[in-house]
């Protein structure tokens, strides 16, 4: 197969259609707006639809309606956009809706600014929106990482029935890379037999109702917790993805994400030239966080270094999976783009 | 053959699709290739760079802080990236835009006046495959043949005569630099 040069924000359009998405809302804003710009183009031509809405909480709103009517549907937007998403957002879990959600980070709270950044790794995992519902976090470090997850994302969003949010930053939004556009098998799901498709007369009418299925108001909330303690402990069985580069002898641990973990990855290879037995622990999935395999690696090594373009989110996850453990340090960078040196003097540091 | 390069010069100049075309070149070569652009509030007149790194084997960081490489369409740009060329690397000049040599010894330089070859070629848009064919002469990471086919890509829907002026270019920047 011949591969396609492609942007990471352009597999992500690739990736939802080849999964049969067919619905796709959004809003401007950068640096995800080769998205929609994809998007409007493409859709059409897959006989789907795409919608520029008024705005991000029309937008959230929108993927909503399609939800309900057991579409698979995706949305993309970028920190400031996702923020004003989270209502809606909070929504769709509530409601047990299947749907695709993409937050191309840009940097700093409020407007912030167009650069890249893994500012919004608390937000993601930790809620986003209210009431204490869970959602999966993926989180890929290249483009065909992005088209691949992206499949695998409308996949599991039906298996759980569970908002989806796929993390990538302006990095890998912007930057273009060769990939393979195959189309991931899937395996079996539930009947949609709870999608408001329009009765026709022909069976009861269905309705989608927001508070869960089956519960009076007066249990309903604490069911809802008991069911996401129920999720939360499946996911961790079934649907954790990290990946592992020279930890088998690591005396050094970094543990990164996204596009800061592939830049590490060459600081990595520098060091074991020169010696140095460091290794990496990346996450994919930030929820379910790969607590256990974590906490291995970090008691394993003498030293872990958090490496991240924020002030320190991730880390606090590794710390919760070290359970006190290791000994843990944390490197960021905001504003600047890493580079490979930057984090290779890190290492050199740790190991001296 | 690998290259880490960076293309780097005044939004406007083509800097972003000269680095397309050798990453898309790469990719007809079926190489690894990653194409990292500057990008955001950017503006006719403004900077606008992007590396572009081939290889062989994976490509994990899409960024370096020691390009073997450098092409610099403008002064700002020699004074950005001269100093971070890696020892020994690779820099080529627009000579029509730059106004000084470089301060480097251990680089091979290569001066290539490309404003004044493409007014001499008949358009003035093509500066950025002059630079791109001389790169590519230069340094081998992708053939000019990959490149003409790369062409194709990007303005296939367009006129023959734009795509042959490109070719033109990338022509006259390899053999000015060969």
């Amino acid at each position: 197969m011949e591969s396609e040069l492609v942007s990471g924000n352009e597999a992500l359009g690739y990736g939802a259609i080849t999964a049969g998405c067919k619905y796709y809302f959004g809003y401007p804003i950068t640096p995800q707006n080769e998205v929609p710009e994809f998007m409007s183009r493409e859709m059409p031509k897959a006989g789907g639809i795409f919608v520029q809405a008024e705005s991000e909480v029309a937008a959230i709103n929108m993927i909503y309606g399609a939800a309900c009517a057991g579409k698979r549907a995706l949305i993309t937007s970028s920190s400031t956009g996702i923020s004003l998403m989270q209502e809606g957002i909070s929504a769709l879990a509530a409601a047990q809706l299947p749907c695709v959600v993409v937050n191309v980070m840009r940097e700093g709270p409020g407007g912030g600014g167009i650069g890249p950044s893994q500012l919004d790794y608390l937000q993601a995992t930790k809620g986003g929106g209210h009431g204490g519902y869970i959602k999966m976090v993926l989180a890929p470090s290249t483009v065909q990482e992005i088209f691949d997850l992206m499949q695998t994302s409308f996949y599991l969003a039906d298996k759980y029935r569970l908002v989806i949010l796929m993390l990538t930053d302006a990095i890998l939004g912007q930057m273009l890379e060769p990939i393979e556009m195959k189309r991931i098998p899937e395996g079996d799901l539930p009947p949609k037999d709870w999608a408001t498709t329009g009765h026709k007369n022909q069976r009861e009418p269905r309705m989608i109702p927001i508070l869960l299925k089956g519960y009076t108001p007066i249990n309903y909330f604490q069911a809802y917790q008991d069911e996401a303690a129920e999720l939360n402990s499946l996911l961790q069985k079934e649907e954790l993805r990290f990946e592992e580069t020279t930890t088998e002898d690591a005396e050094y641990l970094l543990v990164a994400y996204g596009s800061t973990a592939r830049i590490a990855r060459s600081a990595i290879e520098q060091a074991r030239g020169e010696g140095i037995k460091v290794g990496m622990m990346r996450p994919i999935t930030l929820f379910p966080f790969p607590y256990q395999r974590t906490k291995e690696l970090v008691s394993a090594a003498g030293k872990t270094l958090v490496v991240e373009a924020s002030g320190g989110q991730m880390i606090e996850d590794v710390r919760l999976a070290a359970e006190g453990q290791g000994d843990i340090s944390f490197y960021g960078k905001v504003g600047t783009v890493f580079t490979p040196i930057d984090i290779y003097d890190e290492i050199v540091k740790l190991a001296s | 053959m690998s290259g880490e390069v960076v293309f780097a010069g005044f939004g406007g100049q083509g800097i972003l699709l000269a680095g397309r075309v050798l990453a898309q070149a790469a990719v007809t070569e079926e190489k690894n290739v990653t194409f990292f652009p500057s990008y955001g509030g950017e503006i006719r007149g403004g900077t606008a760079n992007c590396t572009v790194i081939v290889s062989d084997k994976r490509i994990d960081s899409p960024v370096t802080s020691r390009p073997e490489a450098a092409v610099v369409f403008n002064n700002p740009s020699l004074d950005k990236y001269e100093a971070a060329i890696a020892p020994e690397g690779l820099l080529l000049v627009n000579s029509s835009m730059v106004n000084r040599n470089t301060e480097r010894t251990d680089l091979r330089v290569i001066y290539l006046p490309a404003n004044d070859m493409a007014h001499e070629l008949g358009d003035e848009r093509v500066v950025n495959m002059i630079m791109l064919g001389g790169y590519a002469q230069t340094c081998g990471a992708v053939s000019l043949d990959s490149l003409k086919q790369a062409l194709l890509k990007f303005f296939g829907e367009k006129r023959a005569s734009i795509i042959e002026m490109n070719e033109r270019a990338l022509d006259a920047g390899a053999s000015a630099s060969s």
